[in-house]
């Protein structure tokens, strides 16, 4: 894996935020890279500026100076524009909360990304029901978010995330809101996706159960990215 | 199909919240529609004047009179086609509530003149025979229950004195827009009865109507009757039918701009409603609106569901509004209609009503719009949970 050339790269990035007439560094020269295949996750306390990275990498925000490449692009000079094409196209996301649309079914839902797409309705149909069968909700496709349980509807979060087969995959807390059974089965999936699909998947978690399946654990700390905990692929 | 049926989703969401905008949006276009319709009826008079008739009046005022002799002059005019005369009677019947237009006229010139008001053979041969009696539009006849033969007192007020008639006729319109709620007169009856009383109104008329040959040429055979009493005791002002009928609007013309004002102050309010619910519902869905920029929708797409679900509301409501419309006009005709003939709802007030829903919808997205547009998706995101 270490061989695998870097599919994200980070280049000196800091970030800050600014509260009336005060500056808050939220990351500090953070430099990292992120091989293809990789399933990384990101800890540290809270307010550490873990999700500011994820959202950063994702190109949900913008950073103060450095660089970031995904797949070789340099997403920091695209505009909002060019931007929101480069999501749709090259990442996948995972809440902590799901964040489906409450009045879309599981299959509207998953099929929300692919509408931005070129596909006919008939492909977009291949295209969901393939992604729910992953998850392992194609039974459940025409229920609607309130009708399912919360390991559940992460799992149609999971269906949407990577039914455009996304470059990455980032996943910002995605047990938080779960219990410990329906947690172990979202991690087991992911876990899956990594190694039977090669998904690059980055997830920022506070649990160290959930760390557990990355292989590559990074701390961050008062916005510095410190010392490096590499595991074995289970 | 899939954004329609995301829209309709949405927007019935909060089925209350939802449901009292549209019930606002309806009544709003419903008070839109019958202050148009009302105001329509206002102008309905100068709608149905003819353009081949002129009206001859005293050029001082409306309430001066003009000599009877001046019907043969008037004939002589080149263009002339025909002439009658009458006056404004001014009568009440029973009470001055029941007020309605009466007039003395030439009847038979009068009705040859205006063609649009049918009166059955039968019936106008018995008028004409009868010199007591009067002919009323069909919509006065209904709204006092009179049957021909019944006998109508009126109490003069310009012409002092109760008079009586015999209903010898009933007309009906042509068309939409004529008045049927006029009571007509033998001016001879009016004017013998002058005679007798030694008044200073015998043998003086009111107004005349002149029907012109050729429509084209009204205005120069309007100058060129008024040329003809220049410098007369009695000078004439001669104008189209239509510009007659104008200037006694014109005298109410603050009432008419005031219903005007109205009726667009309601679209105000309701642009004010609706914006207000399209607020609520954007700043409750903020979140969402970050999910849709995360996964690649851009602001236009964004926006466009917002505005689209405010143009489903008002639209509901303004076709709830547009079908309830003439239902309520029929019901204020019955009530008004003896003094508003023309009270129906025109195409112009349907298509008037579409464009100010769609007004509202826009106006009522385009802050809502720019909150979801403009918000930083980190920032939206942060709001959920």
């Amino acid at each position: 894996m270490e061989n695998k050339a870097p599919i994200v790269e980070i280049e000196h990035v800091n970030k800050s935020y600014h509260r009336g007439t005060h500056t808050i560094p939220v990351l500090v020269d953070i430099n990292l890279d992120i091989a293809e295949g990789e399933f990384l996750a990101l800890m540290g306390p809270s307010g550490s500026g873990k999700s500011t990275l994820l959202n950063l990498i994702a190109a949900l925000d913008h950073l103060d100076s450095g660089l970031i490449k995904v797949g070789g692009v340099d997403i920091t000079v695209l505009s909002e524009t060019e931007l929101a094409a480069w999501r749709a196209v090259n990442v996948g996301f995972i809440f902590q909360f799901y964040n489906l649309i409450p009045v879309l079914t599981a299959f509207e839902n998953v099929e929300l990304p692919l509408l931005l797409t070129g596909l006919s309705r008939r492909e977009r149909r291949t295209h969901v029901e393939l992604a729910l069968q992953v998850v392992n909700l194609a039974s459940r496709m025409d229920h609607y978010p309130g009708q399912l349980s919360g390991g559940e509807q992460q799992r149609v979060a999971i269906a949407r995330a990577i039914v455009t087969d996304p470059t990455i995959l980032v996943a910002d807390e995605p047990t938080g809101d779960l219990d410990r059974v329906a947690a172990e089965e979202i991690l087991d999936l992911m876990d899956r996706l990594n190694r039977e699909s090669g998904k690059t998947i980055i997830m920022v978690t506070h649990d160290p159960r959930a760390a557990k399946k990355a292989h590559n654990i990074r701390y961050l700390d008062k916005g510095i990215l410190n010392n490096v905990h590499s595991q074995a692929a289970p | 199909m899939y954004i329609l049926k995301l829209l309709l989703r949405n927007a019935f969401r909060h089925k209350l919240r939802t449901a009292l905008t549209i019930l606002g949006v309806t009544i709003a276009i419903l008070s839109f529609g019958l202050l148009r319709t009302f105001i329509n009826a206002w102008y309905s008079g100068a709608e149905a004047s003819s353009a081949s008739r002129l009206v001859t009046r005293n050029a001082t005022s409306i309430i001066f009179t003009l000599p009877l002799a001046y019907k043969d002059k008037i004939r002589q005019v080149d263009g002339v086609k025909l002439i009658s005369w009458g006056n404004w009677f001014g009568g009440i019947y029973i009470e001055e509530k029941n007020f309605f237009a009466n007039y003395a006229v030439e009847a038979k010139s009068y009705i040859e003149l205006y063609s649009e008001y049918v009166l059955p053979q039968d019936q106008k041969e018995a008028f004409f025979r009868d010199r007591r009696g009067c002919f009323v539009g069909r919509k006065l006849a209904e709204r006092f229950h009179w049957k021909i033969g019944d006998i109508i007192p009126l109490k003069g007020t310009i012409f002092p004195g109760n008079w009586e008639f015999v209903l010898r006729g009933i007309y009906y319109g042509k068309n939409e827009i004529a008045d049927e709620t006029v009571f007509f007169f033998h001016w001879d009856y009016l004017n013998e009865a002058l005679k007798k009383r030694g008044s200073i109104f015998a043998d003086q008329v009111g107004f005349y109507m002149i029907g012109v040959k050729d429509p084209n040429r009204a205005a120069e055979v309007a100058q060129a009757i008024d040329r003809t009493f220049k410098n007369s005791l009695a000078e004439t002002l001669t104008e189209t039918e239509k510009a007659f009928v104008l200037s006694f609007i014109s005298m109410s013309n603050a009432i008419i701009v005031a219903i005007q004002l109205v009726s667009f102050v309601v679209i105000i309010i309701i642009i004010a409603v609706a914006a207000n619910t399209m607020a609520m519902t954007a700043r409750e869905r903020i979140g969402e609106y970050a999910i849709f920029k995360t996964l690649g929708y851009r602001g236009w797409r964004i926006g466009g569901m917002i505005v689209g679900e405010s143009l489903l509301i008002t639209m509901i409501g303004c076709l709830l509004g547009i079908a309830l419309t003439p239902p309520a006009t029929a019901v204020f005709r019955k009530l008004l209609g003896a003094y508003f003939p023309g009270f129906t709802v025109k195409l112009e007030t349907v298509y008037m009503a579409l464009a100010a829903s769609i007004l509202v919808g826009l106006c009522a997205a385009i802050i809502p719009t720019w909150r979801a547009v403009s918000i930083r998706i980190a920032d939206g995101l942060r709001r959920i949970g």
